[in-house]
């Protein structure tokens, strides 16, 4: 009985192994343990083994029935895992054909460095101003100590409502200098981007209605140092810390000092090209330390405050970003042409 | 201004290489825009004497030439010219040479004969007969300058001058001039400044005899300066001055009018030369224009000239448009014997009106209108009629005529070098301030800075603290950061509202465009707006580009429309935009405008319809917390469809409007009828937004679902089915979902099915079958009862 017990145990192991499907595995274990199987059936027959013999056999037995169960669960498991890799492997997908589109909108790409210009102000303190894009003339040019027969003034410049010339459409962001100064608390820390108006024909590089962003600062002991530091780190913020700057002499009827602050050219690094007209320099923008007149004009004490003043335009920033050559395509809005931001 | 450098050293020496001069020039203040150089594109062309010549053996209009151009053996050339002779002095391009224009000349067979270069025109180099006035302009250049065979033509020529072209400021017309620039490369470079003071020998006779001047305007014509020549002898300029001229970007003409130009470019101040025969009751007025009265000016025109007009008259008649140009009347030609010099100082607005009004900016009134020196006419007189006598030109009627209407008073300012060194965050000594300072020509008395009178921009400590740090150097000023309190930097509560309007639309796919803010009234019209519609009170520019952008929009809706015909017209399939938009109401109570913002989109292509785009406003104002949202259809709004447009509210407020663009208004624009537009006030969302959300717990017990299809009435809105079946739900109704809306067979004619999933639930049990049974029923009696709908 023994030599019986063995070679069932051979026989039953060696059809587990070769059961190549569940089906076949599921056959093997109705073959030797179900209630017809061979061993249930060996079993049967303990019944006519001596005393001695039998707890020997049933050891065996009991043994070899739990040898099967173990290699019935571990073919059982790895015909399982076979079954599911092959599933899987059927289940393929072509990785490369594209997913289901999801249409995003995209900001307008002047709002986009208006916006960014924007988040690096704050993170510098400052916080967005707004003012009239209709304005008195007195804000856009008087109290900027540009007076009465200057040559911004002129009709052929500057859109007018009125005969008598007092109310225009702005021509620069600056007048919200000035409403910000009437009316804030100092010290002063702003940035004002808006649009400003100019009558310029439509070409690559004008247009009558077009962008700028105004800053102001004003503290006690602001100085011109200030300004350049200030500056510096904006751009640096903007362009990478390696951009290398310079300010230079300039004029603005509302700032003195005054300068424009160049940057090296993008293209060429400073080693002069077409876009730099061999300069090696961009102008970037304008700036200077408010002119005390008009500090005082809005009623602010020149002996215990002075302030910085800087604008620019955004329109040309935004060229300069995306590469864009020609300005028109602004304010086209091509789909085709927004869809790249 | 473009200044030549060989000029300039006549005043300056600076010997530094071109670059560092333009690169140390512009860090002063003097921003340079670009240089050149004179006769840059000529290369290896030499000074030759043609020593032989004979026919082309195989042309009957060329020429064989033997030439001697310095080199060891004489050179053959063909020419077609027609004008060579034995014995001529020509330029001569040598193998290899550069011409301007990128020509380059080689050697080459011309119909079997080898020629070893060419002969050269003056066009060939670039020049014209003006700056050689004997030479021929189709023909060889026979050059009559002093020169020996094979002499580089540009040292002949006197080209290679290098031509810096400065951007000068408004408030620098000092520097619109040789002297001007020479003051400021002096102190840029630390060289000394030489300025000789004109020294004119006269030739006897008196200036009083023959004329006099009266100023009528004092306030437009502060002073008025004259000297006369006498003997005039109208010739060509010598080469030297032509050559100045001409770097200085100006054609020269003959030798009175030339003087004039070099005296403009030299000294800044304009001059002009009358004809003195011309010259009617030997008197010069300064006045205004009499109503009526023209002018041929020296271009030909003929010019209205207005009593806002500052002119010049004689006796009798205008004679020049004061500072803007001359007369032709009294101009100078071939034999004019004597004349009258003009050197005045004109007040800046006046002249700058007056050449806008007249169409004609010279390069006099250019200078004028900025606001010259007003002692620098006498210097400018006196170096004219120094050139006069130096280019024997004419004799110097002694005396000068020097009305001073309104005399100049120096100005002054004191030094605080303890406020420069505030303004600027440095520590700059008053040694170094003063001697910067006197280098630009102003003067030290005590503390007080008197002021030269070139510099009529100079007027506070903080133009002083500009001075000094020009020469200090910009950039040596340390940069430093804003030191005092800090700031909290950040966007206003609206910023914040506008930017996450800008998320939203943008994540459902809506691209954002930019508009102009003002248009044509013709919009008006194209949108279908009636003839008494309030938004056609607009605020007018008065002096637009064109009609199309003269009237400050009112409505942003013809901008969108604008834009997606432009996109429909480049045939880009389908689109959503959006814009925030900006218009502008006139205000009863001031001058300005009223200037709200609306929040626009628009859409056509694609699945585009009426609902997918109410599902985005929908969105939009759930994101936004707008409270209390209702759509009412809206039938009178004659830019849409009558039967796809809605109103919507928030509570008692209109927030905008949205729908299908009318037919009629789409094909005003070349729009494809599927167009959909909504306008949403920013204002009035912000104003109507409700508090922000807090949590509210999450159910704890299972819902119901029941699903209801109704047929009711045709006209019957789903909102008015929602709110009966809200609330007749209560309390255990959660939510009513549309799911299905339909007509047709077998719905009878003049009704609709409607299908709904209801969800109901109860907050503090499992909700029972009784409980959902009653609500159930009291919904469908309800539904009947007000608007007998039946289930289906």
């Amino acid at each position: 009985m023994e030599e019986k017990l063995r070679k069932l145990r051979e026989q039953s192991l060696q059809a587990i192994r070769e059961s190549a499907t569940l089906e076949a595995l599921e056959a093997a274990r109705v073959k030797y343990l179900g209630k017809k199987g061979e061993l249930t059936a060996v079993l049967k027959q303990m019944g006519g083994l001596s005393a001695d013999e039998r707890p020997r056999i049933g050891q065996l037995a009991n043994s070899i029935r739990e040898d099967l169960a173990e290699a019935l669960e571990r073919a059982k498991t790895a015909l399982g895992e076979k079954a599911l890799e092959a599933k899987l492997a059927a289940e393929r997908e072509d990785v490369t054909i594209p997913g289901t589109p999801v249409t995003m909108g995209r900001p307008h790409p002047l709002n986009r460095v208006i916006d960014e210009f924007s988040e690096i102000a704050i993170g510098m303190g400052f916080t967005i101003a707004e003012g009239p894009e209709v304005e008195l003339s007195s804000y856009n040019f008087d109290k900027l100590n540009t007076a009465e027969g200057h040559p911004a003034r002129d009709r052929q410049d500057t859109f007018y409502f009125d005969d008598d010339d007092q109310v225009l459409l702005r021509t620069q962001t600056s007048p919200v200098q000035i409403h910000v100064m009437e009316t804030y608390p100092l010290p002063i820390r702003i940035i004002a981007p808006g649009r400003v108006y100019r009558k310029d024909e439509v070409d690559a590089t004008h247009s009558p209605m077009f962008h700028q962003i105004e800053g102001l600062v004003i503290d006690e002991g602001i100085t011109f140092g200030d300004l350049k530091g200030t500056l510096n780190e904006l751009v640096h913020r903007l362009y990478g810390s390696d951009l290398k700057t310079r300010f230079r002499p300039h004029h603005f009827p509302f700032t003195e000092p005054s300068c424009e602050m160049d940057v090296e050219c993008f293209k060429c690094h400073g080693a002069g090209c077409p876009v730099c007209k061999g300069e090696g320099w961009v102008e970037l923008l304008g700036g200077g330390m408010v002119h005390p007149k008009v500090l005082a004009g809005c009623g602010i004490d020149t002996d215990k405050y002075s302030g910085f003043a800087f604008g620019f335009g955004s329109d040309r920033l935004a060229m300069f970003r995306f590469n864009i050559s020609d300005l028109r395509l602004l304010f086209e809005n091509d789909v085709r042409f927004l869809e790249q931001f | 201004m473009d200044l030549s450098r060989e000029w300039l050293n006549d005043y300056t020496k600076v010997t530094v290489s071109d670059k560092e001069f333009c690169d140390r020039m512009t860090m002063s203040g003097s921003k340079v825009e670009s240089l050149s150089v004179t006769g840059a594109g000529i290369g290896n062309v030499v000074a030759g004497r043609v020593t032989a010549m004979e026919r082309h053996p195989d042309s009957d209009h060329m020429f064989v030439c033997q030439v001697d151009a310095g080199g060891e053996r004489e050179l053959t050339i063909v020419t077609g010219a027609q004008n060579v002779s034995v014995g001529d002095m020509v330029p001569v391009a040598l193998d290899g040479a550069k011409l301007p224009g990128g020509v380059e000349i080689r050697t080459s067979k011309l119909r079997g004969v080898m020629s070893e270069g060419m002969l050269c025109s003056l066009g060939e180099l670039g020049l014209d007969t003006h700056d050689y006035p004997y030479a021929i302009e189709n023909g060889i250049f026979i050059m009559r300058e002093p020169c020996q065979p094979g002499d580089d033509i540009k040292k002949v020529l006197g080209l290679g001058d290098s031509v810096v072209e400065f951007e000068i400021t408004n408030n620098r017309p000092d520097c619109l001039s040789v002297i001007g620039l020479a003051r400021e490369a002096a102190a840029t470079f630390g060289t000394a400044l030489d300025v000789h003071e004109p020294q004119v020998k006269g030739s006897g006779d008196d200036i009083r005899k023959y004329l006099t001047v009266r100023i009528d305007e004092p306030a437009l014509c502060p002073r008025y300066t004259a000297r006369m020549v006498k003997n005039i002898k109208i010739e060509p300029s010598p080469a030297w001055l032509r050559r100045r001229l001409r770097a200085s970007g100006i054609r020269p003409i003959n030798n009175i009018v030339d003087i004039t130009n070099y005296v403009m470019q030299e000294y800044g101040q304009p001059m002009h030369a009358f004809d003195y025969s011309c010259v009617g009751g030997n008197t010069i007025v300064v006045r205004r224009a009499a109503p009526g009265e023209t002018l041929t000016t020296l271009d030909g025109n003929d010019r209205k000239l207005t009593p806002n007009m500052l002119i010049i008259a004689d006796e009798a008649k205008p004679i020049g448009v004061a500072g803007v140009m001359g007369g032709g009347n009294s101009e100078i030609v071939d034999d004019t014997r004597t004349i009258v010099f003009e050197s005045a100082n004109f007040n800046g607005t006046s002249i700058r009106k007056t050449a806008i009004a007249l169409g004609m900016r010279t390069d006099a009134s250019g200078k004028f209108e900025k606001g010259l020196d007003p002692e620098g006419t006498i210097p400018a007189v006196q170096r004219a009629c120094e050139l006069v006598e130096l280019l024997g030109a004419g004799e110097v009627i002694d005396g000068i005529i020097d009305v001073v209407a309104s005399p100049y008073v120096q100005k002054s300012v004191k030094l605080e070098p303890a406020k420069v060194n505030a303004l600027l965050g440095t520590d700059i000594s008053r040694d170094y301030m003063v001697q910067v300072l006197e280098k630009l020509g102003f003067t030290m008395d005590g503390d007080d800075i008197l002021i030269p009178s070139w510099r009529s921009d100079i007027e506070h400590y903080s133009d002083i603290a500009e001075e000094v740090a020009r020469f200090y150097g910009y950039d040596v000023v340390e940069s430093t950061m804003i030191r005092g309190k800090t700031s909290q930097g950040g966007w206003s509560e609206k910023q914040k509202f506008t930017n996450r309007l800008n998320a939203l639309c943008q994540a459902m796919g809506f691209n954002e465009i930019l508009t102009y803010s003002f248009g044509s009234k013709s919009a008006w019209d194209k949108i279908r707006l009636p003839a008494d519609s309030p938004l056609r009170q607009a605020l007018i520019i008065q002096n637009p580009l064109g009609e199309d952008r003269s009237v400050m929009r009112t409505t942003p809706m013809p901008s969108m429309l604008e834009v997606m015909a432009t996109n429909a017209a480049k045939r880009n399939p389908a689109v959503r935009l959006y814009e925030r938009a900006k218009v502008f109401h006139p205000k009863a109570d001031s001058p300005l405008a009223d200037e709200p913002t609306w929040l626009v989109l628009g859409e056509y292509g694609g699945k585009a319809d009426f609902f997918q785009l109410k599902g985005c406003v929908e969105a939009i104002l759930r994101d936004m917390r707008v409270q209390d949202v209702s759509f009412a259809a809206e039938t009178a709004e004659p830019s849409f469809h009558p039967g796809r447009c809605a109103r919507i509210t928030a509570g008692d407020t209109v927030i905008g409007l949205m729908g299908q663009v009318h037919p009629l208004v789409c094909d005003n624009y070349g729009l494809d009828h599927g167009s959909f537009y909504a306008q949403l006030s920013v204002e009035a969302m912000a104003a109507c937004q409700g508090p922000e959300r807090t949590f509210t717990a999450l159910p704890r017990f299972p819902a119901v679902s029941r699903d209801i299809a109704l047929v009711c009435g045709q006209d019957i809105p789903v909102a008015a089915l929602v709110d009966t079946i809200t609330a007749a739900g209560k309390p255990y109704l959660e939510s009513v979902q549309l799911f299905d809306v339909y007509t047709g067979d077998p719905i009878p004619a003049g009704s609709k099915s409607v299908a709904f999933s209801l969800t109901l639930r109860a907050a503090d049990q499992t909700l029972t079958e009784d409980h959902a049974a009653e609500t159930m029923s009291a919904i469908l009696a309800a539904l009947a009862e007000k608007h007998g709908a039946a289930i289906r």
